[in-house]
């Protein structure tokens, strides 16, 4: 499903000379970002693809996640916005199985939940290919070549197979790093953080091509602090701060809730009013 | 394990990709091999010790009136050490200072006098001067263990050569023979001769005359019996204390083989400690750790496939380094199968230490600094022989060098090497429990390693 892209269907937010982002995949995008798919509130999920339920987490005195609580259903683009340390990195890291909460409940549907941390996770002297090929044995693909063929072509990076991946750009970077995260063909992708460090054009592009997996059906949660990114392209947006979860809806009924409790932000920009919000919730 | 296979191909990409790392590798162990064979074959030079003979030539030792005859102490010590022969006390203190030679010895003019001077009422005290120049500390040690040994082997062969001289006298007295003076043999009676006579014309004498002279017959077979005994006291004096060693324990290799051993430990422990926890530390800086662990492969796996890379590498380093060494020292070849076997121990051993330490230090700049901070020490530690220092000291050390690898893997390692050396299992058991201990101490510090 998610894998049927066209041909480089990612690679333009790359720095790939000559690989343009193939217009049938733009239109994709933009008909994905437009379509908001199932219910924009928070447990009206009918069958959600990944569910946490008021899942807490403690490191030490410090109480990472409070209680938070999330459901995302199928083709869903759930961005996970809030200030640092407000406990993204930590709900992504439970979702995926990597930390286990020290309270509350988390589950999918039983298909493979792909993880892209918000640093690429490659070995950074191994070619494109060579890590490709690495993870996707590791994976027990059954014909781990072909699925490099794939992934190659998704991303574009099939002229550069050879090159080790030190010498790539970081928008490239991404693009494996990401790839690999799609590797276990995964119902769910969480993306941590996946735009930092990228410049305008690269990260556009990078939106475009996760709208794109998600017009595919694949669930798909980032994390980010860049409050227009989540407004942009999450359909649903779950704002954390201090390991609380503040808000879950769309960016349509985030911007209605903060001219709300931050009246006296409402004429100033987005971000500003966003942070108003923030600290008249206490944060 | 289908996961373990993938990865250690993987780190041995890398490995390949590093091109300083692949030369350091590979030249390594040759260049030890080549320096420490080089080495043990050509044996300890002689040190180049400065020699000034003042002593007129013709003068002997005197040993009551007579001459002794040469006791070429200048050959016996140019036979030790290599001997620059200078022709003055000038010459010879600038050699030593400028590090030509490592001392200078001087026998001056008096020398003989001061010993013939022994033997009289008004006995002086033979001196021999020695220069040196004591730049540091081991070179003086070495000096004064040199200089030592050599007057000690000295005064051995001049005191043996008196003895000699001794017990030819006493022989003389005792069986008679012919005494040269000035040319000339004057024939000694001796007392065994002289009690024959003795007992052959007491019948012709008087009876009232024979008790006296029976007498003298008796203290001439007395003294002729005692001072008989008396011969091999006076040959012993020169050295009244000969060492009878008797090995009681720890049966050792030859020093070359030990030497071989110690290379080959330390080259394997270097490169599996700094390999495993480097590359387990790798894992964690490319941010893989958490990729990987998330079903891909477990922490078990991950611990086992960076111990088996230590393992393969360490294996072809070390034998690369074997195969440099025999070039200079025969080693026993019908004893491969049991060197595959004492590197496959201290490899794996070595490699769960190193584990651990990349686990526990997270960090490759960190696991580097900490790999030596440990290894190093312990090396030397694991070299220091008993009775070097303090009872108390000692076994402190033999606890701390028994929890690292290091030791057990250089006593197998000469085990394996050396057929005449103590057995290998203690040692192969002993790394097998290291290598579990350090296992599970790395498989706990995993636990803080996968933290995000």
């Amino acid at each position: 499903m998610h894998l049927s892209l066209g041909k480089g269907a990612f690679a333009a937010f790359g720095e790939g000379p000559g690989v343009p982002l193939p217009d049938p995949l733009a239109s994709l995008a933009l008909s994905v970002r437009t379509r908001h798919p199932r219910s924009l509130v928070a447990g009206a999920v009918a069958c959600p693809a990944v569910l946490a339920k008021n899942v807490s987490k403690r490191f030490g005195s410090r109480e990472a996640l409070r209680g938070v609580s999330l459901e995302a259903g199928p083709g869903e683009l759930v961005a996970v916005i809030g200030p640092n340390g407000a406990g993204k990195t930590t709900l992504l890291s439970i979702l995926a199985g990597i930390s286990k909460p020290d309270e509350g409940q988390v589950s999918s549907d039983g298909g493979a939940v792909g993880w892209v941390p918000q640093q690429a996770a490659l070995y950074r002297r191994l070619t494109v290919e060579e890590n490709l090929l690495l993870f996707a044995r590791l994976e027990g693909h059954g014909d781990p070549r072909a699925s490099v063929e794939e992934m190659l072509e998704l991303t574009g990076l099939g002229e550069r197979r050879r090159e080790v991946v030190a010498r790539l750009s970081g928008g490239n970077q991404q693009r494996i790093n990401i790839a690999i995260g799609l590797l276990s063909r995964p119902a769910v992708l969480l993306l941590d953080e996946p735009s930092v460090g990228l410049d305008p054009r690269q990260r556009a592009r990078l939106w475009e091509f996760v709208a794109g997996l998600a017009g595919g059906g694949t669930t798909v949660i980032f994390s980010t602090h860049d409050i227009q990114e989540a407004e942009r392209y999450g359909g649903r947006v779950l704002v954390l701060a201090d390991g609380e979860s503040l808000f879950d809806g769309s960016a349509g009924e985030l911007r209605e809730a903060v001219r709300r409790e931050a009246p006296e932000a409402a004429d100033r920009d987005f971000e500003t009013a966003f942070v108003a919000y923030l600290h008249h919730r206490g944060h | 394990m289908r996961g373990v296979r993938w990865l250690l191909l993987k780190d041995l990409q890398i490995l390949r990709r590093s091109p300083l790392q692949a030369v350091l590798l590979v030249a390594y162990p040759i260049l030890i091999a080549v320096l420490v064979g080089f080495a043990i074959s050509r044996g300890p030079e002689n040190p180049r010790v400065a020699f000034l003979n003042e002593v007129p030539p013709d003068t002997r030792i005197d040993v009551g009136g007579q001459e002794l005859p040469k006791a070429n102490v200048r050959e016996q010590i140019c036979e030790r050490v290599e001997c620059v022969f200078v022709h003055d006390r000038e010459e010879a203190m600038a050699k030593v200072e400028s590090g030509d030679v490592l001392a200078a010895l001087i026998l001056p003019a008096n020398l003989v006098d001061k010993i013939n001077s022994l033997s009289t009422l008004t006995p002086g005290v033979p001196e021999v001067e020695v220069l040196v120049n004591e730049e540091n500390a081991v070179k003086a040690e070495l000096v004064d263990d040199r200089i030592t040994s050599l007057l000690a082997q000295a005064n051995l062969r001049i005191a043996r050569r008196i003895g000699s001289e001794g017990s030819r006298y006493l022989g003389l007295i005792v069986n008679g023979g012919k005494f040269h003076v000035l040319g000339e043999a004057i024939p000694i009676l001796g007392l065994r001769t002289s009690a024959r006579i003795l007992e052959q014309v007491t019948p012709a004498l008087p009876r009232s005359l024979r008790p006296a002279l029976e007498e003298v017959t008796e203290f001439a077979s007395e003294a002729r019996d005692n001072l008989d005994v008396a011969k091999p006291l006076i040959a012993r004096l020169a050295q009244p204390i000969e060492v009878d060693k008797v090995v009681v324990g720890g049966a050792s290799p030859p020093l070359e083989i030990f030497a071989i051993a110690v290379a080959a430990t330390l080259t394997l422990a270097f490169v599996v400690v700094l390999l495993v926890a480097g590359s387990l530390a790798l894992e964690r800086e490319e941010n893989a750790f958490p990729r990987l662990t998330r079903g891909l492969v477990s922490s078990g796996g991950l611990l086992t496939e960076k111990v088996l890379l230590g393992v393969v590498v360490g294996m072809a380093v070390t034998l690369l380094m074997l195969l440099g060494m025999a070039i200079f020292v025969p080693l026993e070849w019908g004893r491969f199968g049991l060197w595959l076997l004492a590197i496959l121990f201290a490899g794996a051993a070595l490699g769960a230490a190193g584990a651990a330490l990349g686990a526990a230090a997270r960090e490759v700049r960190a696991v580097s600094l900490l790999a030596f901070m440990v290894t190093l020490p312990i090396a030397f530690l694991s070299l220091v022989p008993s009775g070097a220092v303090s009872p108390t000291v000692f076994d402190l050390i033999r606890y701390l060098t028994a929890i690292f690898p290091f030791k057990p893997a250089l006593e197998a390692i000469a085990a394996a090497l050396d057929e005449a050396g103590s057995g290998i299992g203690g040692p192969l058991a002993h790394l097998a429990i290291l290598a579990a201990a350090y296992a599970a101490i790395a498989r706990l510090a995993l636990r803080r390693f996968a933290a995000v």
